[in-house]
């Protein structure tokens, strides 16, 4: 393999250090809780799968302002598909955030290991 | 024969607002710098912005690529000829579009934040250990992005010639504004790379966001409001077409292109972001959630994009008549003489800027996307593995200009309907890298080797099946995007079709290589490096606080 940007190195798996030094398999999340990820999983199909079917809305009638109902049920979507988008990140940044948390608070100091410009532990913006 | 004459205002607003904008692509080369970074040395500075957009930024810069100008000319053009099942589909492709970015692009995101890929190829040439693996991703890539941007530069075509510029007498000369335009777009991506198309994105899409906006509101309200405007569509597409006496279009789908219309739909949300220069402005982009906060702000084009759509019925009602250089009727020119018939010509010079700028910005992307993939997955991974970041951009730069010349080339010598097919080709082509690029994101079930023949059988099914469509009139070949699945009366997307038999022959042939016991390739990455998020170390710097501890460090084994 040839992978010039460094990827090409793998650490001995099972020998973990002593220490609490930061290796490639150092969990960056603590476990997940479920609820969060089915929910999102729910608003995101609902928004993948109603759309893409005709059979529900492909009618002239009821028309609003002249306009069939084929037509403006699909632009209604689109901020519906925002809504439903804005909605799921909402569910699981606030999970993935209190996740970063539990190893952050309970695992090892982090600081040092990296470039100065890396900012560790800190919060996002 | 040269029916049109010049409209200099609108003319001069274009050239004026086109000036501008390649002014700012030359200032973008400072744009952003950080200070201790000395020019545009790495395909991360080059090639990818300096990879530290915000929010913003990325959501003009996506905006920028993925709305691009044949968009906002074929699409009317596909309503006002053929109506909704060709046209309208685009509006729940770009709905359905976000909530599978929002899922796929953030693990992507984050494993090349850990490992510095550059391209979706790098990608899976690293989780999969197969560089004959991540090559087929890479041409499959630079081949559809090609024809590609040849569509920007018909878009481009499209506004100079209702500009009354060129003549169909002298070849030259009409292509003359063309070929400046591109030595111009060329010259800034090539000294400023990515943050060229970045900083103009903002300004294409707020002229882009005016004009629409005016014209929805402004032209239903002069030609009778929507109702009217609807009528004569239903009449238009109703009226039975002589030479095959079906009617010319679908008002509204019934039962039978139910299959068509979700599948169009569904296999282009799917495979636009295997296009690399999607990719390209994901990876751009400073933090894991940055793709996932512009899946629900995103949206916003999609409706702008709905409106511009249905100008393709407001064209018919207002009667505008799309005849091109030689007389005959292109629909593509049905916007931009929508709006040079009704609207002040300093207007519609802003709205036909707003066109030709956005061909500017996804062509720039496109040919950084493609200069990238043929750097990282053909330059280094077959011909100089050593390649130092410096040589890295200086290939780029320059496979970005052969890139263009060859677009150039391909809308100027061939037939205009030659790219209109190649592209098609390319939707259907790109599709099959999903397997590949996707499924491993999430798991490395698959073998290497059945991932690729899926691949090619996909391409070859594809290409068969597409080159086996029959236009109706023309009875020409490549006669459109939609067959019926072998041995059903099932019309879908082509493309989907191919996905589909792809991914069942990648399964089989999966389990059948496993039970001989082939070798798998080595998978570089780890599950955390899926997860990662800006504040997490990239892999390189983990690797030296581990040369640090261990004396030595580990063998460089690969």
């Amino acid at each position: 393999m040839s992978h010039a940007d460094g990827s090409g190195y793998s650490p001995n798996g099972d020998a973990f250090p002593e220490e609490s030094r930061l290796t490639r398999d150092t969990a960056i999340r603590g476990p997940a809780r479920p609820a969060p990820y089915i929910g999102a999983g729910i608003l995101l199909a609902a928004a993948i799968l109603l759309p893409l079917m005709p059979q529900l809305y492909s009618f002239d009638a009821p028309r609003l302002a002249g306009m069939p109902f084929f037509y403006w049920y699909q632009l209604l979507w689109v901020p519906i598909s925002a809504i439903l988008t804005g909605t799921a990140y909402w569910l699981v940044t606030r999970e993935d955030r209190r996740r970063r948390a539990e190893v952050r608070a309970g695992g090892p100091p982090r600081a040092g290991t990296a470039s100065a410009d890396t900012g560790l532990g800190g919060d996002r913006p | 024969m040269n029916g049109r004459e010049i409209n200099w205002t609108a003319l001069v607003i274009v050239v004026l607002l086109f000036v501008v904008v390649a002014i700012m692509g030359f200032l973008a080369a400072r744009w952003r710098r950080s200070s201790e970074v000395e020019g545009l040395h790495s395909l991360d500075e080059w090639g990818l912005g300096g990879r530290g957009f915000g929010t913003w930024i990325t959501w003009f810069l996506l905006g920028g690529d993925l709305y691009t100008a044949y968009t906002f000319v074929a699409v009317p053009a596909a309503m006002w000829a053929t109506g909704a099942v060709s046209g309208f589909f685009a509006v729940p492709y770009t709905i359905v579009l976000y909530p599978i970015i929002f899922i796929i692009m953030s693990r992507l995101w984050s494993v090349s934040h850990r490992h510095g890929y550059v391209t979706s190829a790098d990608f899976v040439g690293g989780r999969y250990g197969s560089r004959w693996l991540s090559l087929a991703v890479a041409v499959t890539g630079i081949v559809a992005t090609m024809p590609y941007i040849a569509l920007q530069l018909v878009g481009i075509k499209a506004v100079l010639t209702v500009l009354g510029l060129g003549s169909s007498g002298n070849v030259f000369l009409t292509d003359l504004p063309l070929i400046l335009a591109f030595v111009v777009l060329a010259a800034y991506t090539y000294t400023s790379g990515l943050r060229a198309p970045a900083m103009i994105a903002v300004v294409k899409d707020l002229l882009i966001y005016l004009a629409v906006i005016v014209a929805v509101i402004y032209l239903p309200i002069k030609f009778g409001g929507w109702d009217t405007i609807f009528s004569s569509a239903q009449t238009k597409l109703g009226t039975v077409n002589q030479a095959t006496g079906k009617p010319a279009g679908v008002f509204i789908p019934g039962a039978a292109n139910y299959s068509a219309y979700w599948s169009l739909a569904l296999g282009s949300a799917m495979a636009l972001f295997m296009y690399p220069h999607s990719v390209t402005a994901v990876l751009a982009s400073k933090a894991r959630n940055t793709i996932r906060r512009n899946a629900a702000i995103l949206p916003l084009y999609s409706l702008m994009l709905g409106f511009l759509a249905l100008l393709g019925f407001v064209a018919i009602k207002a009667g505008t008549k799309p005849i091109d250089l030689d007389g005959s009727v292109n629909p593509q020119l049905v916007v931009p003489q929508l709006f040079l018939d009704h609207f002040p010509a300093w207007f519609a010079g802003i709205a036909l800027a707003a066109i030709a700028i956005g061909a500017l910005v996804p062509a720039a992307i496109m040919s950084i996307a493609a200069a990238n993939m043929f750097t990282r997955n053909i330059y280094r991974d077959f011909i100089r593995p050593d390649v130092d970041p410096r040589t890295e951009a200086k290939v780029s730069k320059i496979v970005s200009l052969v890139v263009k010349v060859g677009a150039l080339v391909f809308v100027i010598a061939m037939d205009q309907s030659a790219a209109i097919n190649m592209q098609l080709l390319g939707g259907i082509w790109i599709l099959q890298t999903f397997p590949a690029v996707v499924a491993g994101l999430y798991t490395r079930w698959f073998d290497r080797w059945a991932l690729l023949i899926g691949w090619a059988v996909g391409i070859v099914f594809g290409t068969i099946s597409a080159y086996n469509v029959i236009n109706p009139v023309t009875k020409a070949h490549f006669g459109g995007s939609v067959a019926p699945i072998p041995g059903t009366e099932f019309s879908v997307y082509i493309a989907v079709s191919a996905f589909a038999l792809n991914l069942v022959v990648a399964a089989v042939l999966t389990l059948v290589l496993r039970a001989l016991k082939v070798r798998t390739g080595k998978d570089l990455t780890r599950p955390t490096d899926y997860e990662a998020d800006e504040t997490d170390p990239k892999v390189v710097q983990i690797e030296k606080t581990q040369h640090f501890t261990q004396p030595g460090g580990p063998s460089p084994v690969a």
